[in-house]
Parts: structure tokens; sequence; C-alpha cells
């Protein structure tokens, strides 16, 4: 279907297939295996200036937004989630400086992030604090001209690759929520150091790992915004990024669906390819259907969201859910119409099925989503739109 | 420095088929592509113009659709873009394209001129050498390494059949350059919005007056007399039956041929 | 000249559409049309199934400085060496240069820099009658700008009609500057040469297009017609220790060089015995499967003494390393045997090595184009046929 893009925008879409296809492609599959992180792939990324992409011109960037981010990552998670995960991390490290943080910040950081010199981890969730946001403990506490932090996060996307990371830390616990800041900790800063690595069922080609703060001081140009604002800035860096999370799944449903309907057209069985079946043409049928509704859904609202629209918590939770099931539902469909060729590794299709699910579980779990959705609609206030 | 890189358009071999039955070329839908070896010369001229800050021209000969590919060259990061296209040019051989591009690039000027090893369509790889024979520069084929660079000469590896050589020249130099020297990059959305707005400087016979005796079909000593398919092999024989039967034919075989 | 279509015989049948490699003829008004993208390359002349395609006016040969051919006769070789040892090809081009002689009745020529008398005299008894030697040592090396120098100068001065030299990274280097220098025609690579009866013309066969197609290249009007030829194509010629022949001193004049040499260095290929060199391959594709498939591509080409080789699709996997690929972007080999194993046959690996000797191939589809080129044939899962294989030599082995 066409979708009208602009001839920049078509351009964004042919390059990301061409390293999804030149770069990706070939070391996928070794990547997950090893769960090695692609570091030639983020190069290569790197110089094709994807990172710039989201970056506002005066840093460095395109000036780009979040439609044509998520044309970025559908096209990268079509052959690779895990890759497409350290891609989209990187944006969400990089929300909040962008959207709250002062010139001197963006000044500092933007035009590295641009280049792809540095990459960005966004540092939020703990052992105790997941969907909610509120049960951080990790501790900044003003000392002199700049804060001590203590605690340890855990799960952080590209966290040991990263340089960059924007943590959210409590500077008053006693206020709950109300007491979160954020901070922007450098690789290196003397305290800052990484924990485990994960190991993980899906997207193994990014790292996924702990951070760890024993007595790290921070200067207070450290802090994104004002003291108390973290949780804001981290609610709106994720209503922000979830979008681009709804691409993930349009992306590797597209990839799995790609698989499955080739191999079918070419696998034999009866006399016949299996595409023959009436079986298989509704199940592909089904999939078209969906990855067609949940591009498009993700599409309107990413345009939605670079309208300027100031509430976009609701739109994006619900792009996020749909086409993140979405994921989940036709990679397993793909690896259900490939049969046993689907389940092993040989094929691609049983990675894509357990790289999709991860999906509905990060930057809020479906549930939480639909707990979002559901809030939404209770204020009698709120149509139903 | 001044690197100018001479690239081919070229259709992507691996696409093009044979019609078995009527012994023709089937090019539908065959993508014209740049011509891979040349990608490894810009890459080099690139990655020169990232260490040292070189201006790096491209050029290429051919009808004025090749113009596409200079467009690809200035996306990854090529300065100008130069198009060598006339009616007068057409048809030429090596000698004659060598000549016409020797003629272009002396007015261009130059430092370093590279090229690819050779062009997939053609293959013949005597374009570039003979280059630098009529720019009377001299070159150094199958460049696979690059040790040192400098305004004043170059020390580089160069391919041979049973291993390779450490060569040393001053320059001006022409070198031909073999994919074991670099991996080349993707274009850039910045160079691809750079290209759709890139002016390509097209240079006719007009700019730089050829004797119509040294270029294109009258000035190429050679001339294709006729084409046709490769032959295939005429004895050709099929083993058949179950796999232990097939063995046991092929195993005479290899008792036949000695090596067994 | 120009290429036009006779619109009285067009049909309209469109089949020249396609057949053009510059997309310069489309259909108007019914009838094809060569527009002004034309290169005037000639693929299409052959082409129109009613001949409307024609060429008009004349072709090359209107140089004003037109060239007295007979003053050229006789053939002259380009004896290539390395490190004062004759390269195979050296002999492979007496072979074909006699051949080539004795159809002209003329002489045979070879010209050798670097190398000492002996290896003179080895030319002579390979079937040269005269060795031009330059036996200076600051040719040992190859050079490009001496090289070309001595090899114009002795041309010019003895004017032969054909030329040839090896396909090689030495001779595809310095032949084109030597062309360029004597305003001759050179092709390169080539597979077959044979004389136009009647003409002394040299019609050069070569691979184009990938090896898509054949070539056949003449050069009417110039002299001398020089060649690279393909190494391992032609056959040797005779060794005769009993031969006598004239060898012809050839000084160096300059002695300063805008490029030297440094060092060699020999080839580092952690596989052993270099594959162009190898008697036997026997090489996988992608129907090997992974890195397990090459494990026994590897016994069985130990089973038989052979090297192993590989398509692009099996370096690409990553199953075998790069020093090992066979094809337009590896290496081109002619052993005597060349198993294909699990290897469809992409024209790119097959111009690597269809000429060797005696190819035999095994692949699951019985269209792959491999077996097209193939002396024989086996439709069968090589993870079936090759262990069974292996297991059938090893006990043909200890019956002895």
């Amino acid at each position: 279907m066409d979708y009208f893009l602009d001839e920049e925008q078509q351009m964004i879409v042919d390059l990301a297939q061409q390293i999804a296809v030149e770069k990706i492609l070939p070391v996928r599959a070794e990547l997950d295996e090893k769960e090695e992180f692609p570091t030639e792939v983020i190069k290569a990324m790197a110089q094709a200036d994807m990172f710039g992409l989201f970056v506002p011109e005066e840093y460095g960037g395109l000036g780009k937004g979040s439609f044509e981010l998520c044309l970025a990552i559908e096209e990268l998670s079509k052959k690779c989630l895990g890759i497409s995960t350290s891609y989209a991390a990187n944006a969400l490290g990089t929300f909040p400086i962008l959207l709250f943080g002062t010139k001197e910040q963006k000044e500092t950081y933007l035009p590295d992030i641009a280049a792809g010199k540095r990459l960005v981890a966004f540092g939020l969730t703990e052992a105790n604090a997941g969907s909610d946001a509120a049960g951080v403990q990790t501790t900044a506490v003003k000392d002199g001209d700049g804060y001590i932090l203590n605690g340890t996060k855990q799960w952080i996307t590209n966290g040991g690759e990263a340089e960059i990371y924007t943590i959210i830390a409590m500077t008053d616990r006693s206020r709950g929520p109300r007491g979160a800041s954020a901070f922007i900790v450098e690789k290196g800063a003397d305290g800052f150091t990484f924990g485990k690595k994960e190991k993980k069922m899906g997207i193994r080609a990014s790292t996924t790992c702990e951070l760890v703060f024993n007595d790290c001081r921070v200067t207070k140009e450290s802090l994104i915004s004002k003291e108390g604002m973290g949780f804001i800035v981290a609610m709106k860096t994720l209503d922000q990024a979830r979008v681009g999370v709804g691409a993930q799944g349009v992306g590797v449903a597209q990839g799995a669906f790609e698989e499955a309907l080739e191999f079918s057209r070419n696998r034999v069985q009866f006399g016949k390819s299996i595409i023959n079946f009436q079986a298989i043409q509704h199940m592909l049928s089904d999939m078209a259907i969906q990855i067609e509704a949940a591009r498009s859904l993700v599409y309107s609202v990413a345009r939605f969201v670079d309208s300027g629209a100031k509430d976009i918590t609701r739109p994006s939770a619900i792009a996020k859910t749909f086409a993140t099931d979405i994921g989940m539902k036709v990679t397993t469909d793909a690896v259900q119409i490939m049969g046993g060729s689907g389940y092993m590794r040989e094929y691609p299709v049983e990675k894509m099925m357990r790289d999709a699910k991860i999906l509905q579980i990060y930057e809020g779990t479906n549930q939480i989503q639909r707990n979002v959705i559901g809030q939404s609609l209770i204020r009698p206030s709120v149509k139903g739109k | 420095m001044n690197i100018t890189v001479c690239i081919k358009q070229v259709p992507d071999t691996s696409e093009v088929r044979i019609n078995p039955e009527t012994n023709t070329l089937i090019r539908d839908g065959v993508p014209s592509i740049i011509n891979p070896y040349d990608l490894h010369a810009l890459e080099a001229a690139l990655s020169i113009k990232d260490a040292t800050g070189a201006n790096v021209s491209v050029l290429t000969m051919g009808p004025p659709q090749a113009d596409s590919a200079l467009k690809e060259a200035v996306a990854m990061g090529a300065d100008d873009a130069y198009l060598l296209t006339d009616r007068a040019f057409a048809g030429s051989d090596t000698w004659a394209t060598a000549n016409t591009l020797a003629t272009a690039i002396r007015k261009i000027g130059f430092d370093l001129i590279l090229c690819g090893k050779q062009a997939i369509d053609g293959d013949t790889a005597q374009v570039g050498p003979g280059i630098a024979e009529f720019l009377s520069i001299p070159h150094i084929a199958y460049v696979s390494k690059i040790d040192t660079i400098t305004e004043e000469c170059v020390r580089v590896h160069r391919l041979m059949d049973d291993g390779y050589d450490v060569v040393e020249s001053s320059t001006p130099l022409l070198m031909t350059i073999v994919k074991e020297l670099n991996s080349p990059r993707l274009p850039s959305l910045k160079g691809k919005i750079r290209a759709k707005k890139a002016e390509i400087k097209k240079i006719s016979n007009s700019d730089i007056e050829i004797k119509e005796n040294d270029t294109g079909l009258p000035g190429s000593p050679t001339q294709v007399k006729n084409i046709f398919a490769p032959e295939s092999k005429k004895d050709r024989k099929t083993i058949e039956g179950p796999p232990p039967d097939q063995v046991s034919q092929l195993v005479d075989i290899l008792r036949s041929l000695k090596c067994i | 000249m120009n290429i036009r279509v006779d619109k009285d015989v067009c049909t309209g049948c469109e089949t020249c559409v396609t057949s053009c490699p510059y997309d310069s003829i489309i259909m108007e008004d019914g009838f094809a049309f060569i527009n002004e993208y034309c290169q005037l390359c000639r693929a299409c002349l052959s082409i129109c199934p009613e001949g409307a395609i024609k060429e008009e006016g004349s072709g090359a040969g209107t140089s004003s400085e037109s060239v007295d051919l007979d003053r050229y006769r006789g053939v002259l070789i380009f004896a290539e060496q390395r490190k004062g040892t004759l390269s195979h090809v050296s002999m492979e081009l007496l072979g074909a240069g006699r051949r080539l002689a004795n159809k002209l009745n003329t002489t045979l020529h070879a010209a050798l820099l670097g190398a000492d008398n002996n290896e003179a005299e080895e030319l002579v008894r390979w079937g040269a009658d005269k060795v031009f030697l330059c036996n200076d040592s600051l040719v040992r090396d190859f050079n490009d700008e001496p090289y070309t120098d001595l090899l114009s100068r002795i041309i010019d001065s003895n004017k032969p009609e054909i030329v040839l030299a090896g396909a090689t990274a030495i001779g595809r280097s310095f032949l084109p500057r030597v062309a360029v220098r004597l305003r001759a025609g050179l092709t390169a690579d080539c597979t077959s040469l044979e004389i136009e009866e009647g003409t002394r013309n040299l019609m050069q066969v070569r691979p184009a297009f990938g090896g898509n197609i054949m070539a056949t290249i003449v050069c009417p009007d110039r002299r001398p017609q020089m060649a690279t030829v393909r190494p391992r194509v032609m056959k040797k010629g005779e060794y005769d220790k009993n031969r006598k022949g004239e060898i012809v001193d050839i000084p160096l004049q300059a002695k300063t060089f805008k490029t030297s040499v440094i060092e060699n260095i020999g080839d580092v290929s952690e596989c052993g015995p270099g594959l162009q060199e190898a008697e036997i391959i026997v090489a996988g594709g992608r129907g090997m499967g992974g890195p397990k498939g090459y494990a026994m591509l590897k016994e069985l080409s130990e089973a038989i003494n052979g090297t192993v080789g590989a398509s692009r699709a099996a370096v690409d996997e990553g199953w075998i390393p790069y020093s090992q690929q066979v094809g337009q972007t590896g290496k081109t080999v002619c052993p005597k045997i060349y198993i294909a194993c699990g290897i469809s046959g992409a024209v790119q690996h097959l111009v690597g090595m269809q000429s060797s000797d005696m190819i035999i191939a095994i692949n699951k589809n019985p269209d792959a184009p491999i077996f097209n080129i193939s002396n024989y044939g086996i439709v069968g899962d090589i993870h079936e046929i090759v262990p069974l294989l292996i297991r059938r030599i090893e006990e043909e082995r200890s019956r002895k």
C-alpha cells in the first residue's frame, strides 16, 4: 500500500533497507547465536546518518520526526529486532535531553549522538521498579555543587555499550514520584560500573545489563530539567518512544510474513505448493490484514505525535499494544506455516518469534498499556475517541 | 590532494541471464549498478579524504542515464561529479575509452587517480593502466593495501598471482583497486539529500576536443565481430539410479581418472 | 557508423528491446527505434529474427594514418617469469603462438625480461625461434615502467603481427600501457585464438558480461594484434631438448623508475596448496547447509588429494574462507577434476571454473545450471552422496 511518503522519507526507507539487507542480514544469525553486540552494524548506521534522523539540524541531525524514525525502525526490524532494539533504545535514551535538556546539554551531547559517535541508554527500570516507576530506589543526594548517585538499574538496553546514560533517581524519596529527577551520566564516571549482562530469550544482538552506582558523583549540570521532574521526564520520554516499539512490531511481522510467503510458494506437499491450500492462504491473508492494519495505525499515530499534539499517551499506547500483539501473532503463525522448518534455526522465523515476545513486555507491558488506555476512558469528559 | 575516481555504470551481471531458446541476453529488469570494484576505489578515495581532507571527483563516461551512478557516488561522499557523454565517444574500445577519459582527467586536474581493478561487464582491466600511459604517469594495478600515502609518494601492497608485492611510487599516480582493500561505505542520508541537488557536470567532446579518429568507434583498434552463447559441455552424462548405484558409478569414474 | 532499424523489415516483435545493455531500443509507432543512448556495442545486431537491425556507415579503419599491415610479420609472446623461473603460462603461450605461427607460415619469437640465458634457452626448447632477453637484475621484479619500455621497443623494432601475453597480474597490468603506446588493439583474457581465413586477422574469443556471452574480437586495421590469454586454457608447446634458436640481448636503457618493488611476499592463505595449482578441487555451495558440510567436503578432498573450493554463497555464509572462493569475485581455476557439491551454478561461479578438464556436479535440483557445463551430473542430496562416496573410497583404499 502507498503511504504517500515524500522524497526524503522514501530515501530513509531505501537506506534503512539497504543497511538491513547488506549489513544486518549476513550477520544476524551469528549475532543471535553468540549474543554479540552489533558494533560493525552500528558503525555503518552511524556513517549513514541514521542516528541523526530525529536530532534537530542545528545539532548536526536531519531534524526529522517520529514518523521518519518509525520508518527506519520498521525497516531494520524486518531483518533483526535485536539490532533495531539497540537503535530504538538509543533514541529512547536521547529523548530526555531532546525534550527537556538545556541548550548547553544539547550542545554537549546531541552532535555526538547525531553522528553516532556516542550511543545512549535510558535507565529507569530497577529490581523493584518496572511498570511501577514510582518504586525507584536509586538515590541522588545533593552534595555541594553536585549529586551523589547510589543504586542499581536493571535490564538496561545498550548498558555497557552506551557512552551516555539518562538516569532516573530519587532526589527526595518522601515526595514519591514527585521526588524523582533525571540525570545525564557518562560512561567512565567514578563510581559507575556495569553489573551482569543478561542472557535473554530473544533480541540477543542487543545488550541488556545492570548499571551500578556506588557513590557516583555528577555535577549539577547533569541534572535534566529541574529536581522533581524525573517522573515527568520519564513518562514523556516513554510516550514519545512508544510508537517506535509499535513500528518494531510491524517490521518483525512483515519480515516473518515475507519468509512464510516465500516458503509456502516453494514448499511442495501432495504435489503442489502449500500456498495453494486454503488453510495456508487464510493464515497468510490474516497476516497481511493484521500487518497492514498495524502499519496504518502506527503511521497515523506517529504523524499525530509529529503534529505537536499535547496528549499522546493514549494513542501511543494503542499503537504500541496493537502492533506488538500483531508482531507476536504473525511471527508465531509464520513458524506454524513453515512447520518443522520454521522451528529450526536454519530458518530465521524462530528467531523472529523469540524476538517478538519482548515487544509485548518492554517499555510498558501491553497489560500496563491497557491500564493506561483504560484509565483514560474512566473520566466522563473523555468521549472514547 | 585532488583524487579522481573513474567509475562505470554496468548491468548487474549476477542478474543477467541467457534465453536458452534465442541465445540472447535477457536484461529485463536487470538493474544498473556502479561497477562493484569501482566502489572499492571510491571508498579508498573517501578514506583518504576522511584522513587528510582531499577533494574527491568522480568521473564516468557513458550514456546520459549514467548520471544516476554519479549521484550515488555523491551520496557516498564524493565532492564533484563529471559525466563524459557524447555520441562521438560511442563504440569506444579500451584504447579509445582510456584516451577519452585521460583527456578529460587532464582537464579536471589530478594528483591521484583511482579505478576499480576491472568492470564486471567487460572484465578487461585495461582502461586504468591505459589512462596512466596516456597521462605519462606511473600506475600500480591490483592494490590490496595502502601502507602510507602522502602528497609525494605512496607505499602499497599489490596483489600478484603468487602473493603480493610491496611497491612504492611517486605521485601523480594511478592505482587500480581490488576488493580486499576495504569495504565500501553505504551512502548517508545527508549525502543522498545532497546528491539530489548536486550538479553533475557534463563534458562533451566540444569541451575536450578529441580528434574524431582518436575516440569512439573510429578511434578503436578492436571491434566486436560477433557474440554468441558459451558452449555447454556436449558430452554431458547424467548418473542415474539410487544413491548407492550413483556412488558406485562415480567411484568408477574417479578410478578411471586415477584419483583413487 | 550508426546502428539503425529498417522500418520496412521490422515487425514490431520487440525481441531486440531487451537485448540492449543500455536500454537504448524503444518502441515507437509499433517499430523498434534506437535512440541516442546507443553505445554501438552491436549486441542487438544478431538478435532480430527479421534481420531488420543494420549497421550503417563505416566502422573503424577510417583512421587517417592507416597502417601498412604487410610490414608486420611474426608472432611474439611475452614470457613471464617470477623470481627467475618461467611461469606456466609462458609455455602455454609458446604452444598457442606456435600454432598461430604455423598457420601464418611465420616465425615465433619470445620476449623475456629479468631472467638469464638458461631460461631463454628453455623457451627455445619449448618452441621459440628467437628470444629477446633483458637479463638486467633491475627488471627481475615486475615493474610496469621498464617492462612497458622494453616490450614496446622490442615490438617496435621487430614489428610482429601478433603479440600474446598471459592474462596474469603482470600481463594485465602492463600490456595495456604497451598497447596505448603503440596504438595497438589489445583484447583481454582470451580463451581461444584463431586466424581468419584469407585476412591474417586474429580472431580473439573472450567472455564478457561475466561469462554470460562470448565475444569474438578482431583488430583489422592496426598492428600488432595484441591479446592477453587466460592461463591454463591453451596447451603447452612441444618440448624438444635439442631445439636451437637465437638469443638476442636487449639492454635496459633508463635505470631509474618512478615505482619500485620493495619486497615480494608469498601467498599466505591458510588452506595450504593454492587453489589455482590444485589438480583436483572439491567445491561446496549453499547446498552444503553449514560448516558441517565444509568438514565433509574437506574429508572428501583429503581422500582424493584435492583442495576445497567454494562458491560465493558458501563464503558469504562464512562456512568456507574467502581464499577458497572460485568465480568472478574469487579465483579462476582450471583443475583436472572439479567436483561441485551443492553448487547451483550462478554464472559468476561458472566463469571461474568452466575450463576445468572434467566437471562432476552433485545437486538436488535437476534444473541447476551447473549441470549444463558438467561432464557428469548426479541429481541427489550431497549429504547422502558424499558420505557414501567417502566410505567407498576408503574401502577401496583399504583393499589395496
